[in-house]
């Protein structure tokens, strides 16, 4: 009974998979029809068209690239925008003698060897009946001289295509960065992004600033034609055509005139400046002294001029509010400061007496003051104010490394600020853990004596310096640092607000921050380090001066700015917000070998403050023009900022 | 005696179904000769491949069924271990992570899975012993998506959605309900719209371009476009072996590998096209003939699916030339240049060949 019940199952089974499969074999059946369908379609019925098509002409998709967005200061100037030049350009497939032609065109028009690189690069790189620049930027006279003789060039045109051009050159060029010839690496990421083929009709591509990391809103939808083309490769006919859409127009937060004092006002020294609205985290200026021409690379630098800013001394290249890294000296202290009142420790009428050194217990090392002989009777306002060693080498004990650098942290030190452009770094706020993982050694607890002045392995960039100032000034509430307000739809007229956003909320007490203000205020006021700063300003001004070792000075050493070599004096660093009741700007000054904070970095920060919030233009001084050092001979000794191997010792000045 | 010893050599090789094989090939050396501009190389190459192929599947038709289903399970399991391989350390090239270096070869498991997926559903089936409930396909659904999972992963959108039919026409073949099968086509319908109103706007713009190549003339349609060009020139009669205008110039792109379609119908045209057809046609009749006789019910299914496989390669990659299908990377079996792909192919019809020249003489009830 059983066994023929499996029987029949196995029957029921073959009987079930044979009818399937003809169910199958009927839809290859119609899957075939379907095809037979579609080739009498393509080879009967449309064969004509086809024939005419393959025949007399061939159907070529020519790519039309977009307009790139313009990018405009806050209050619209424009600092990126496109110029149409003429371009010579080859079809090569045009030509029998590739090599006579471009013989017989130099005779007309100057063709140099670094043109000749491009073009075969280029060539190499497209379809043969695409046209290739051989020659950009014709004059007028060259174009003409072209023109008159284009009968004997079969294959050879001229063209207009559009440049892109920074009419403000050098200002804020690290900020509005520039673009350059899409490379094989562009390629690459292009592809990986699955954006290539929208990059068919486009040769550059943003390579860094704004232009770089808004590349996305910049370039627009690229459009295309369908056109026939004779055997010639001569467009016949368009068949169909899709306009290409521009890219988006950038307002930036910053102010190109703010830019442009500061960076006068620089002169001809080194450093950095970013000035932030603490309310919004809109970066208002942000400077990179010395900075360089971004017209140079649009379409590839030349060697020389390569040379010159590769191999400056003064790294003109660096994007140093970014990636210059710098110990943040006595700026950090109101840091420290606030580290300590919020942990309830030296709260008034707390003070200290002042002999000018700190000693740990059972050592007799000294860490001394910058001032000798000390300052007296010092309490938390006014060891802000005096910028006293003394008082915070103290404090920095009692609270311990990992309770300062838990605190800090917040302000946003040892860690990137997230600023819209790409490449920056993130600092360095050290801890036990860092020191055992980098050097493999203990934490000493000399090494936290310092860190609560700033010293010691603690490096921040001036972006950092400005931002962890604009959250002091906006009370503990970090936004989120930009430097693009706005985005236009260059088609449809609509700006969206890039929006501000809160990155995070320190709960600060109010009378402690008290404390730090008016601390600061003094700094400015008579009797404070940079008492000059404040003079006459009409507005009040919370500040901090500071002073970075670039060389370590021995124990019994004097430093004495005089006799060493320019390269190796100290940094001068200013952090400031202001007006002090209600900041509406907070920025970080760094003058490289520039001495001391309050004398070198201070007049700057003054001078952009009072156009910021006086409309006060500085004195007219003749302008200079600034001449880059020549390379160091042979070697890389003087780098500007010499990463900081030996931790300074306790004395610096301020 | 020499007549004998052939007799014995080919005692496993199935005469109708290798004739047809061959003359296909012979065919497609003809159109990579001139889709390739005419290299020498390109086609001694090709013959190289060709010359392992066949050699591995005579091996294959070799093996009894039997052992086939003993490691089906083994050879699923490596395939799964090695796709997992390739996502943790395969090699990139062209933005996919497909290779797999093993320090002396690379190897592209997913084409493993060709024949290793088929096998392991086959040989589950063939372990139930009354019909299959709905249980039964759940587990075979999800031996089925973990592979393809992977694949597409890589991403290899088009070897992913071939195996996945693969799995399918086991799991259709072993008996999965109509009312299933409805209820499932339904779903999708149903559940496309709320799946779209989700993504975002670039990754619909993406499957647009997918379905209407067209759309993007300066990226994926600037393939169709030509290709359709040249098959249309090709007429009834084409232009003739070596003189396809659209071909032979730098037109259409990947000439030689999954587009060789064009080159061939506009070569040989509408006439060429269809006896392509019908010799697809003979080797799947042969193919569901040979399943439709098999003894086992792993034989039975595993020989349906990788005949209905060869179908779907060669219909996806026709559809796809000639444009009423989205552009997948899928080559056209025995024509398209290529060596992994060839030798999985002809690991397959060597299992066809072993499942029809073992049957054993059974009483037929």
């Amino acid at each position: 009974m059983a066994y023929s019940n499996e029987l029949k199952n196995h029957q029921n089974e073959l009987h079930h998979f044979r009818l399937r499969l003809t169910v199958l074999g009927f839809l290859v059946l119609i899957a075939f029809s379907v095809l037979s369908f579609r080739f009498y379609f393509l080879q009967i019925n449309r064969y004509d068209y086809y024939q005419t098509l393959a025949e007399n002409n061939r159907i070529s998709i020519v790519p039309i690239a977009p307009n790139r967005g313009l990018i405009t200061d806050r209050n619209g100037v424009v600092l990126a925008h496109n110029f149409f030049v003429y371009t010579l350009e080859v079809t090569p497939s045009k030509i029998a003698d590739l090599e006579s032609t471009i013989a017989e065109l130099a005779q007309l028009v100057e063709i140099n060897s670094v043109d000749l690189k491009r073009f075969k690069k280029l060539k190499a790189q497209s379809h043969s009946f695409e046209s290739v620049p051989i020659r950009t930027h014709l004059n007028e006279v060259e174009a003409a001289k072209f023109a008159v003789n284009r009968y004997r060039f079969p294959g050879v045109e001229i063209k207009s295509r559009l440049f892109r051009h920074y009419p403000h050159g050098k200002m804020g060029a690290h900020m509005v960065g520039y673009i350059g010839r899409i490379n094989d690496k562009d390629l690459i990421k292009l592809a990986e992004n699955d954006v290539l083929s929208n990059y068919k009709g486009s040769d550059h591509i943003g390579k860094s600033g704004i232009e770089q990391s808004y590349e996305a809103e910049l370039h627009g939808t690229t459009g295309f034609q369908q056109v026939e083309i004779d055997a010639d490769g001569k467009a016949v006919r368009v068949l169909s055509s899709t306009a290409p859409v521009s890219g988006n127009n950038l307002v930036l937060s910053a102010d190109i005139k703010l830019q442009e004092i500061a960076e006068i006002a620089f002169g001809e020294r080194r450093g950095a400046l970013v000035a932030i609205k603490p309310s919004t985290g809109e970066v208002l200026a942000f400077v990179s002294m010395p900075t360089f021409d971004p017209n140079l690379f649009v379409d590839g630098i030349d060697v020389e001029n390569w040379k010159l800013l590769n191999e400056s001394l003064d790294k003109p290249l660096i994007n140093r509010p970014l990636r210059g890294i710098y110990p943040p000296g006595s700026t950090f202290k109101p840091f420290t400061a606030l580290a300590g009142l919020e942990a309830g420790k030296r709260q008034p009428p707390f003070s200290i007496s002042d002999a000018g050194y700190f000693m740990l217990p059972n050592s007799s090392h000294r860490y001394r003051d910058w001032k000798p002989g000390g300052h007296g009777n010092v309490d938390m306002r006014r060891a802000i104010t005096i910028s006293c060693d003394t008082f915070f080498y103290g404090l920095a004990i009692e609270l311990g490394i990992e309770k300062l650098t838990d605190f800090v942290r917040h302000f946003g030190f040892g860690q990137k600020s997230g600023i819209d452009i790409a490449g920056e770094v993130g600092g360095l706020l050290p801890t036990p853990e860092w020191k055992q993982r980098r050097f493999k050694q203990p934490w000493y607890k000399g090494e936290t004596v310092i860190v609560g002045i700033g010293q010691g392995y603690t490096l921040a960039t001036p972006m950092q310096l400005a931002q962890a100032t604009a959250i002091l000034a906006n009370k503990g509430v970090a936004m989120r640092p930009h430097l693009v307000s706005g985005i236009t739809n260059s088609k449809t007229g609509v700006s969206r607000v890039n929006p501000t956003a809160v990155n995070n909320t320190i709960l600060l007490n109010d009378k402690n921050l008290d404390i730090v203000k008016l601390g600061m205020i003094d700094v400015t006021l008579p009797g404070g380090t940079a008492a000059s700063v404040g003079a006459n300003a009409g507005y009040s001004i919370a500040a901090k001066t500071g002073t970075a070792q670039v060389i370590g000075i021995k124990q019994n050493e004097k430093y004495n700015e005089k006799l060493v070599n320019e390269r190796h004096r100290d940094h001068a660093l200013f952090i400031a917000y202001a007006p002090a009741e209600n900041p509406t700007i907070a920025l970080a000054v760094i003058v490289e070998n520039g001495g001391h904070g309050g004398s070198a970095a201070g007049p700057i920060a003054r001078k952009v403050m009072d156009y910021y919030l006086l409309g006060k233009l500085p004195i007219v001084e003749p302008p200079k023009e600034i001449k880059l050092s020549p390379p160091a001979a042979g070697s890389n000794a003087a780098d500007p900022n010499p990463p900081i191997e030996n931790a300074p010792e306790e004395e610096h000045y301020d | 005696m020499l007549n004998k010893l052939a007799q014995r050599f080919f005692k496993h090789i199935d005469s109708f179904l290798i004739s047809c094989l061959l003359f296909t090939l012979l065919v497609g050396l003809f159109v990579l000769y001139s889709a390739s501009g005419q290299s020498f190389g390109r086609v001694s190459a090709q013959v190289i491949n060709i010359s392992v192929a066949l050699s591995t599947m005579w091996i294959v038709a070799n093996i009894q069924p039997q052992l086939l289903e003993r490691i089906a399970v083994p050879i699923y399991v490596l395939g799964v271990l090695l796709l997992i391989g390739v996502a943790l350390f395969g090699d990139i090239s062209h933005g996919a992570r497909r290779w797999l270096n093993l320090g002396f070869t690379k190897i592209q498991p997913s084409e493993i899975m060709r024949i290793a997926l088929p096998m392991m559903l086959a040989w589950f089936f063939s372990k139930r012993e009354a019909s299959p409930r709905i249980r039964d396909f759940i587990i075979a659904a999800l031996l089925l998506a973990v592979p393809v999972a992977f694949i597409m992963k890589q991403p290899d959108l088009g070897t992913g959605l071939l195996v996945t039919a693969s799995g399918f026409y086991i799991l259709f073949l072993a008996g999965l309900s109509w009312k299933f099968l409805l209820g499932g086509a339904v779903a999708i319908g149903a559940l496309t719209p709320v799946f779209w109103s989700m993504l975002h706007d670039y990754q619909r713009r993406r499957i647009e371009i997918l379905i209407d190549p067209t759309q993007d003339p300066l990226g994926a349609g600037y393939h169709t476009i030509q290709a359709t060009i040249a098959l249309g020139s090709g007429g009834v009669t084409g232009k003739g072996w070596l003189n396809g205008t659209q071909s032979q110039l730098d037109f259409l792109p990947e000439r030689t590998t999954d587009f060789i379609f064009a080159v061939f119908g506009e070569e040989f045209g509408l006439i060429g096209n269809i006896i392509l057809l019908i010799l697809f046609s003979l080797i799947i009749v042969r193919g569901l003939v040979i399943a439709g006789q098999a003894q086992t019910t792993f034989s039975r299914l595993l020989a349906g699916s990788i005949t209905l496989t060869f179908f779907t390669y060669g219909f996806v990659n026709i559809g796809m030339v000639s444009g009423i299908l989205p552009v997948v990377g899928v080559p056209l079996p025995l024509i398209s240049y290529g060596g992994t792909s060839m030798v999985s192919l002809f690991i397959g019809f060597g299992i066809l060949m072993s499942i029809q020249t073992h049957k054993k003489l059974v009483a037929s009830g």
